[in-house]
């Protein structure tokens, strides 16, 4: 009950954007089964919102700590070109997996040294990343869209176990599995506290320069598991357009979400409601049919309401009327109670 | 002008904070051509009399007269243009503009809309000048050294006000030579009738280059003063609120022979505190008195590895240690509660419990929480040990009063099980009765067998419960009291020794190199 309270504004959004959905194309929730797979646009959005469902789980953990991760987007287009290069060279599913993995790794500890050790602020430090990943992408597919036939590495694109499709399945795990390690052990609050002071979390004895590598890794490994399936989404590594401008949505996802930018409190849940608002809201404007050049704006609108409604200046002035409600309404509590 | 008439008279300045009386009834008198130094410790109301004084701050009460007229600066901008300007001690000027831009932007030359760099450039030359200062003011401000900036900084704020200038700990990061070239400039402005309000923690300074003293001891004034007539000792007495000849408690040397628990030989910091010898004995409570800013703190920072000691070894139970960071030191079972509370201690939108824990679970490892019981069981045992209020442990801490954040972070470190503790102004800015309660801590501690080290500007407590004292003047440690020599006279005394009181005039000679 408290954590469903926790997340009202988050569900409710949610909830107003799925039922806009519904108004504008009555067959939304409608779900069935074919060729043993579950089919329907709800099914699609949970689908597509994978990668940014992913990208957000690493993302909110970076965004605790006061950091954010440009790269990620650049991250997944290196990874799926990895996967895609693996398999091409004869590799099975597991090499091209562990192989895109450990690049995500690598770009993460790249950032983590970047931002801890160097101490560059986040939004440059991984700025480098996002401008020169593009480039190590293009490098590994050799300028080309790097197509492929393994059957392995499209299952995880496309494939489903329990009727249920594999992406689902993957941001599904990873959210339960981060979620379980930083709440079960003391690293989400080791991370909040980075997030909050440093200097006071140093001095009371608290890593933060490993913490923050860490999270910065954790955000390359989620990175890695975007891109892998992006790229097995569509049969091909797509080093210009794989995971293009996914980091915003990612950030907005966040913010949708509930964590401040400013670090600190964070939540995993709220990021990945945050991440299925913003699927809604792209899959909602393409089977709403408008021309696909107002996509943008729409998205863009539908965002700025959002933000207007959960902004600080727009709360305060909610809870200034609800305490003025609350001010005048005892008198008539009495008169009920008499 | 009237010599007699004072250029800048404040009377009976009010200034309230919720919960505070910052200043109380301040009266502040400046002559022309005077440099009239503003002392007092942390917390006596100097910067909020500035601040009052320029507008920064509105007054609740009292009046100021510039010249004879009443006047009531909005802003500092507005004292600026009734002719008070201020130099911080962090130069706020620009570095990555011009010395020309800086000194004249806002006002830039101009024709037909275009700045005129060259005048520009040509005026800033010809204000420099008078000041000794011969550079060239089209490089980045930020290729000269923070001395020439801090002259640059007055040299526009004497150009924009004119008639008081206000110098904020302007010589807290010079070094002794650029610190006469900064004196060699004050003179020159006093010769042109300016009135100079000086603020510096560096008694020997102020000696040198003040005419009137003023000290303010928590919002109130205490005296003003002029230079020659005091020394070295009245001064530091009326700064700490001690009378001399008061003893406040005479101790017996206890005579118990400790077993050295900790050991610092030739420890020390380049910048922050001449290398020092330290034992601290088992159960023995040591404690530093000083002036602020005379290396205190910096030797607690050191120890802890807050920055890493660049000389000398530690050892602990007669093993070398390493004290490279807070999490070495930590390793080592020393803490550390900090001066700044906000800035170094509370994580201020945790629970006071994630507060409690911290470290304790950052000891243990991220993958080795607490668990949730023994975590509860932890803070009920502290939170009733310390009385701590409220007694929720999951509020956030900044909810929290001074006082019972202070005990919190006490408790941070009671639960990692200490067996060298370092408080920092463990009872700054917290009230009455919390501060009795963490001297009784202090004395319950020492009795179980912890070693501590307290730094402290209320001397009658350092006399309460320090076994021994050094004092600390110029990053240096001067003195030790021992036994019944720790009364707060000696300390004072101690403080005060061999300042260098020396009036005598330096010129500024072509010391811009």
């Amino acid at each position: 009950m408290n954590s469903l309270k926790r997340y009202a504004p988050q569900l409710t959004t949610l909830a107003i954007v799925l039922l806009l959905n519904y108004l504008v194309f009555p067959d939304f929730f409608k779900i069935e089964i074919a060729n043993g797979k579950l089919y329907g646009t709800l099914i699609d959005v949970l689908n597509r919102g994978a990668p940014v469902a992913l990208l957000c789980v690493g993302m909110t953990l970076v965004i605790a700590t006061k950091g954010i991760d440009l790269s990620v987007g650049a991250v997944m287009a290196i990874c799926g070109a990895v996967a895609a290069s693996t398999v091409d060279s004869g590799g099975g599913v597991f090499m091209a997996l562990s192989l895109a993995l450990l690049a995500g790794l690598i770009c993460g500890v790249w950032n983590g040294l970047l931002v801890s050790v160097l101490n560059i602020q986040p939004i440059i430090a991984t700025l480098i990343l996002m401008v020169a990943g593009r480039g190590i992408a293009q490098l590994i597919t050799e300028g080309a869209i790097l197509t492929f036939n393994d059957e392995g590495l499209i299952f995880v694109g496309s494939g489903s176990i329990f009727s249920i499709p594999m992406p689902i399945l993957i941001w599904i795990a990873v959210g339960i599995i981060v979620t379980f390690i930083v709440r079960r052990t003391a690293l989400g609050m080791l991370i909040e506290s980075i997030g909050i002071n440093q200097r006071a979390s140093t001095f009371s004895g608290v890593n933060a320069r490993v913490l923050l590598i860490l999270v910065y890794m954790v955000s390359g490994l989620c990175a890695a598991l975007a891109g892998t399936i992006a790229a097995a989404d569509i049969r091909g590594a797509d080093a210009n357009n794989a995971g293009l401008w996914l980091e915003l949505d990612a950030i907005l996802a966040v913010v949708v979400g509930g964590t401040s930018l400013l670090g600190g409190r964070f939540t995993l849940i709220g990021s990945l409601i945050g991440a299925m608002i913003i699927q809604s809201i792209n899959t909602g404007i393409l089977l709403s049919g408008f021309p696909p050049e107002f996509n943008l704006i729409i998205k863009a609108a539908i965002i700025v309401i959002i933000l207007v409604i959960q902004s600080p200046a727009l709360q305060s002035k909610y809870i200034e009327y609800r305490d003025r409600r609350e001010a005048e309404k005892p008198p008539a509590d009495k008169e009920n109670a008499s | 002008m009237n010599m007699d008439q004072p250029l800048l008279k404040a009377t009976k300045i009010d200034k309230i904070f919720p919960g505070v009386v910052a200043l109380d009834k301040v009266d502040f008198t400046l002559k022309a051509g005077e440099v009239h130094a503003l002392l007092g410790e942390n917390g006596a109301g100097k910067s909020t009399l500035i601040k009052c004084l320029t507008g920064a701050y509105h007054r609740d009460g009292g009046d100021i007269l510039l010249n004879g007229e009443t006047i009531s600066p909005r802003d500092t901008l507005d004292a600026q243009g009734l002719g008070i300007g201020t130099v911080y001690q962090e130069v706020n000027l620009l570095g990555n503009l011009t010395v020309a831009e800086n000194m004249m932007i806002g006002r830039q030359p101009k024709k037909w809309g275009m700045v005129q760099t060259k005048q520009m450039n040509r005026q800033t030359k010809e204000i420099l000048n008078q000041y000794g200062l011969d550079i060239d003011v089209a490089q980045l401000l930020s290729t000269y050294s923070v001395a020439i900036q801090q002259i640059i900084a007055i040299a526009r704020a004497v150009d924009l006000s004119g008639k008081v200038l206000i110098l904020d700990e302007p010589t807290a990061s010079l070094d002794a030579k650029e610190v006469q070239m900064l004196f060699g400039v004050i003179r020159k402005l006093k010769q042109k009738n300016i009135g100079i309000i000086f603020i510096s923690h560096f008694l020997d300074q102020v000696f040198e280059i003040s005419d009137t003293i003023t000290v303010l001891r928590n919002g109130r004034l205490i005296e003003s003063v002029t230079t020659v007539d005091i020394s070295s000792i009245d001064l530091v007495t009326m700064m700490l609120g001690y009378e001399l000849g008061e003893e406040t408690k005479l101790k017996e040397h206890d005579g118990v022979e400790r077993e050295t628990l900790v050991e610092f030989c030739n420890f020390g910091h380049k910048q922050l505190i001449e290398p020092f010898y330290l034992a601290i004995g088992k159960g023995e409570v040591v404690g530093f008195a000083g002036l602020l800013g005379s290396g205190r703190t910096e030797t607690a920072e050191t120890l802890f590895g807050v920055t890493p000691h660049d000389s000398g070894s530690a050892t602990f139970k007669n093993e070398n240690i390493n004290l490279s960071s807070p999490r070495a030191a930590i390793a080592n079972g020393f803490g550390f509660c900090p001066e700044d509370r906000k800035t170094d201690g509370i994580i201020a939108d945790l629970s006071v419990r994630e507060n409690i824990i911290l470290a304790l679970q950052a000891q243990r490892g991220w993958a080795n929480p607490l668990p949730k019981s023994e975590q509860d069981e932890i803070c009920k045992k502290y939170i009733k040990a310390l009385d701590i209020r409220p007694t929720d442990a999951e509020k956030p801490i900044r909810l929290l009063s001074g006082g019972n954040q202070q005990k919190v972070i006490l408790a941070r470190w009671l639960a990692t099980n200490p067996e060298f503790l370092i408080l920092d102004e463990p009872t700054r800015g917290i009230d009455v009765g919390a501060h009795a309660e963490i001297i009784r801590l202090i004395e319950n501690l020492c009795e179980d067998g912890m070693s501590l080290l307290v730094i402290s500007s209320e001397l009658d407590e350092l006399v309460a419960y320090s076994h021994r004292i050094i004092v600390v003047r110029d990053h240096e440690h001067i003195a030790e009291l021992v036994g019944s020599e720790i009364t707060t006279n000696n300390i004072v005394e101690a403080i005060a020794a061999d300042l260098n009181v020396d009036n005598g005039q330096y010129e500024l000679k072509g010391v811009i190199s």
